[in-house]
């Protein structure tokens, strides 16, 4: 009972001296708070594509250089499974792969920046740009972008407010 | 019309293979973090009204209706982090790094910056170089700000700039339909929703690289 009492008391002064120290003695810094990934995404509907519910989490915690490693065989067989051969931008299945799996959004900082405008491919995303169509025309266009068509665009252009030209350009909430 | 069939049977199994409901650029993706204020919606970068500005937006908290958008906040706990690869080696060179403090209702902007640590883990890097006010739902004008160095941000509900007729898309693949609807008749699943999102204009001067850069955006939770 005594020894209890004693612990206990030790504690309480123990306590009120740590409570007094770090009151007395701001300089003493703060320990370092840290963030733990949760989710991540680059490029449009990739990892919502190509990667499976269970994989889902891993594949948001998976940093872009280990990606391809990890997931590359998640990505050739969904193209297999679609019958995948070619596509516009003539990358057979491995090479298509290749660009899909690590997924990062190139953006250039000298020209023009959009996922596709007939002539740039993956320079950026603009918000106008219209990533669905020319995912689809990739995937299931062929090498010519003039198979599947019913497959090849979901028929909606464009946003259904219009951006504006300056900062920060999206359009107000609905 | 048989080549249509087998793709489309194809492309049902390959779904089956891949895992059921497909969502939409990165909506509602992640059973760890759908419907939480860490749900990344879409990353875009592009080139600035100014062109020799890159703007970096970052959306969260995807498909609100405008009811949900009135009370919808951003999260003290969460860090919105684009990262930016300037050598091709997709590691990151340089975070730009937003967090929410509801003190001030308003984003503290960090970087870019030379991050301490690469990968899953982070840390606020430096110290603050833009900071915002939250813009209000209802606001008659966005809220932004621009620093010393010239970055501009945002932070607040926007309409969800997300296009896609996902509901047909959601068809194709259960095989209740064949391919997509005819201009006119389609549908725009995510018109009339808001997202929640944060907008940096940064200098390209301040980005490195030599002509490229690799983007990817994360959301990180204090632990």
């Amino acid at each position: 009972m005594k020894i209890t009492t004693i612990k206990l008391l030790a504690i309480v002064v123990g306590g009120s001296l740590l409570a007094a120290s770090c009151k007395k003695d701001d300089a003493t810094p703060a320990a370092t708070v840290y963030y733990q990934q949760q989710d991540q995404m680059a490029r449009p509907a990739i990892n919502t594509v190509f990667i499976n519910a269970a994989a889902k989490d891993s594949f948001n915690t998976t940093i872009p250089s280990q990606q391809a490693a990890k997931f590359d065989y998640k990505f050739t067989n969904t193209l297999t499974a679609f019958g995948y051969v070619s596509n516009a931008l003539g990358l057979g299945k491995a090479a298509f792969v290749g660009v899909l799996s690590t997924d990062v959004l190139s953006a250039s900082t000298t020209g023009v920046t959009t996922f596709f405008d007939g002539t740039n491919v993956l320079t950026g995303r603009a918000l106008a740009d219209d990533v669905i169509d020319t995912e689809l025309l990739l995937i299931f266009g062929g090498a010519t972008g003039a198979s599947n068509p019913p497959l090849t665009s979901d028929n909606i252009s464009s946003n259904d407010k219009a951006f504006n030209t300056s900062f920060p350009y999206l359009a107000s909430p609905w | 019309m048989k080549t249509k069939k087998i793709l489309l049977g194809a492309l049902a199994i390959a779904t089956a293979l891949t895992g059921g409901i497909l969502y939409a650029a990165d909506h509602i993706d992640s059973p760890n973090v759908t419907n939480q204020p860490n749900d990344i919606t879409d990353l875009y970068v592009f080139r600035g009204e100014n062109s020799n500005n890159l703007v970096f937006v970052g959306n969260t908290q995807g498909l609100m209706s405008p009811g949900n958008t009135a009370t919808a906040k951003f999260d003290e706990n969460t860090v919105i982090e684009f990262n930016i690869d300037n050598n091709n080696d997709k590691v990151e060179d340089l975070v730009i790094q937003c967090k929410y403090d509801a003190a001030s209702n308003s984003i503290k902007v960090y970087g870019p910056v030379v991050p301490s640590e690469t990968g899953t883990r982070s840390k606020l890097e430096g110290s603050v170089t833009a900071s915002v006010a939250v813009t209000a739902y209802g606001a008659a004008a966005p809220v932004t700000a621009t620093s010393v160095n010239g970055i501009k941000v945002f932070a607040g509900p926007r309409d969800d700039p997300f296009f896609f007729d996902l509901t047909q898309f959601k068809k194709i693949i259960a095989g209740t339909a064949t391919g997509f609807l005819p201009a006119g008749t389609a549908n725009d699943t995510f018109a009339g929703t808001n997202v929640m999102t944060v907008a940096v204009e940064v200098p390209k001067s301040l980005l490195g690289g030599s002509g490229t850069v690799n983007v990817w955006l994360e959301t990180k939770k204090k632990i």
